[in-house]
């Protein structure tokens, strides 16, 4: 499996990373170089295994219902928006 | 007696005695820190809040510039955060100015904890105290560096694929990753939030030992934190291994491991054998893939993690210049282009592939499955051994520059630490001793999940054993 520069184009858009015409080759061949290597994966047989997406096993936390102390609104909002009508 | 050079727990004997106070402390830091930071470059900015002095461990410590400090500007060493300041304080950080802790300032890391040298920083490279033409290791390099060169008693870190051990084997200090969920990790700006785990990077295991008693523990906050009893971490100080099983892998004493290292780590096997400890071969055969299993897990996780950062909500925000797309998207692109370095969006670029419809099954699918075999076999090797023990990085501390080029060769400085997160297990870092060249050499230790005692009593005796842990670069 080798990356492409519409590859590495496509994947950007879909990141909303610009990459212009004078990296692109760079990044092709860096993360070529990285898709390669982690092709090693597909040697092993994982027919059987599950996926560990967390070491530790936790199922859905809950908290009760109850109000607690936070930031209030005067700490957590005051910022400047920028103009967006024009 | 310089101040500044103490360990935390000597320091707070001092106190106790009456010999010195944590205002003179503080100030002898600050002092070194005038002295030998515009050599080393480990803070990017010092704090501005004024230390308090109440609560019985008014030690000055370093932060980590990813971990939310109120008032003060976080950005992870990315342009892409600079101005945000955060409005509240991370759950450890409440818990340091509870303890009566001095934060110092915030000091450098690799962006958005990016990489194992500290150069991705949008702040320049921090440089390694014992040679300050090498790198300090990363990502936390900047809380290495500074308690190495006693700019900080003690500093706290962050270590995703060994971002806290390489950095102090690096350094020459001892760094832990404490178990998934025994540190809260809220306030922590997240990477890769299945592997992330703040800890303490010290001067020594006393130290490491008294710094966990402070930062662990169960918060509701964070829905990950695990609520299991703390235990007091310096009761496991005890310089006996006496019938401990240590387990060596076979794995990891293979090609691309640095000679002096591989002889350094040797020699410390045979110190905790004539020390008592049973020494036995064990193998982790799939750890050889732990390095390609993290570039897919954690690279997948950052560029979900990182999609906050679009110009809407915090710091950076560009204009640009001329409608290419459609206004919005066109903000999104510059912001995200302007704001990220190279290591940074090639890592977004990386995980959104394998998270990509088509490639989702081949990659992240099949990633967290070799995850499973890779945490099976240590759990397998944990049911007959109380610590595995292995180098913490193949080499020494490299030249700045001399990998920013290969992103591959820099990745594969993490190939021993990178388990212990996939598996979510403690590991520690301690010095065991130096290269001809006179750069730190570090040994790594990993323990069964919520053991982080079984670390601190074989490192403690490791060190008790020693001395590499005394020696001090000279700046």
């Amino acid at each position: 499996m080798s990356i492409s520069k519409e590859d590495v184009k496509y994947i950007a858009a879909l990141a909303r990373i610009d990459v212009p015409e004078d990296k692109l080759e760079g990044f092709t061949k860096s993360l070529g170089g990285i898709v390669q290597y982690v092709e090693q994966l597909q040697k092993l047989d994982v027919s059987n295994v599950k996926p560990t997406s967390h070491a530790v096993p936790v199922g859905n936390v809950l908290r009760s219902d109850v109000v607690k102390p936070s930031l209030i609104s005067k700490e957590a909002l005051v910022f400047k928006v920028p103009l967006i009508i024009e | 007696m310089n101040l500044h050079s103490l360990t935390a727990h000597a320091l707070l004997d001092l106190f106790k005695s009456g010999k010195a106070s944590s205002k003179e402390a503080y100030e002898a830091v600050l002092g070194r820190i005038k002295a030998v930071d515009p050599k080393v470059k480990a803070y990017v900015h010092m704090a501005h809040a004024q230390p308090g002095y109440a609560g019985d461990f008014q030690i000055p410590i370093a932060i980590k510039d990813n971990l939310c400090t109120k008032g003060e500007e976080i950005t992870c060493a990315s342009r892409i955060l600079k101005g945000f300041r955060s409005p509240y304080d991370a759950g450890v950080i409440e818990r340091i100015k509870k303890s009566g802790g001095t934060i110092l300032g915030i000091v450098n890391m690799d962006e958005f904890a990016f990489g194992s040298s500290c150069e991705t920083s949008c702040y320049g490279p921090t440089f390694n105290p014992w040679n300050l033409q090498c790198v300090p290791g990363g990502s936390s390099g900047g809380s290495a560096a500074a308690v190495a060169a006693d700019e900080a008693m003690w500093a706290l870190g962050s270590d995703t694929g060994g971002s806290i051990r390489q950095p102090a084997s690096f350094c020459g200090i001892v760094g832990l990753k404490p178990t998934y969920g025994r540190v809260s990790r809220y306030g922590l700006i997240a990477f890769a939030s299945s592997l992330d785990q703040i800890g303490p990077l010290t001067k020594d295991v006393r130290d490491c030992a008294l710094l966990m008693n402070i930062i662990a523990g169960y918060d509701e906050r964070d829905s990950t934190s695990v609520n299991e009893p703390v235990p007091d971490y310096t009761k496991a100080l005890v310089n006996d291994v006496r019938g401990l099983k240590i387990g060596i892998p076979k794995e990891a004493f293979v090609e691309g491991l640095d000679p002096e290292v591989r002889r350094s780590v040797e020699d410390a096997i045979d110190l905790l054998k004539k020390q008592g400890a049973i020494i036995k071969e064990v193998s982790l055969p799939h750890t050889p893939y732990a390095v390609a299993t993290y570039y897919i897990v954690a690279t997948a996780e950052a560029s979900s993690n990182l999609a906050r950062f679009d110009g809407v909500r915090y710091g950076l925000r560009a204009q640009p210049a001329k409608v290419r797309k459609n206004a919005l998207i066109d903000m999104y692109e510059e912001t995200r282009s302007l704001g990220f370095g190279d290591e940074a969006k090639r890592r977004i670029m990386l995980g959104t592939y394998a998270l990509s419809s088509g490639y989702y099954d081949a990659y992240y699918l099949r990633g967290q499955k070799v995850r499973t075999l890779i945490k099976n076999d240590l759990d397998e090797v944990f049911k007959d051994c109380d610590v595995i023990m292995t180098p913490t990085s193949p080499t020494v501390s490299f030249k700045v520059g001399e990998k920013v080029s290969d992103p591959l060769s820099m990745y594969l400085s993490d190939i021993y630490t990178i388990p212990a997160n996939l598996a979510g297990i403690p590991a520690i870092s301690v010095p065991c001793g130096f290269s001809k060249s006179g750069l730190p050499i570090g040994l790594q230790l990993m323990g069964k999940a919520f053991d982080e005692e079984m670390l601190l009593r074989v490192s403690y005796t490791y060190e008790q054993n020693t001395e590499w842990h005394l020696k001090k670069p000279k700046l």
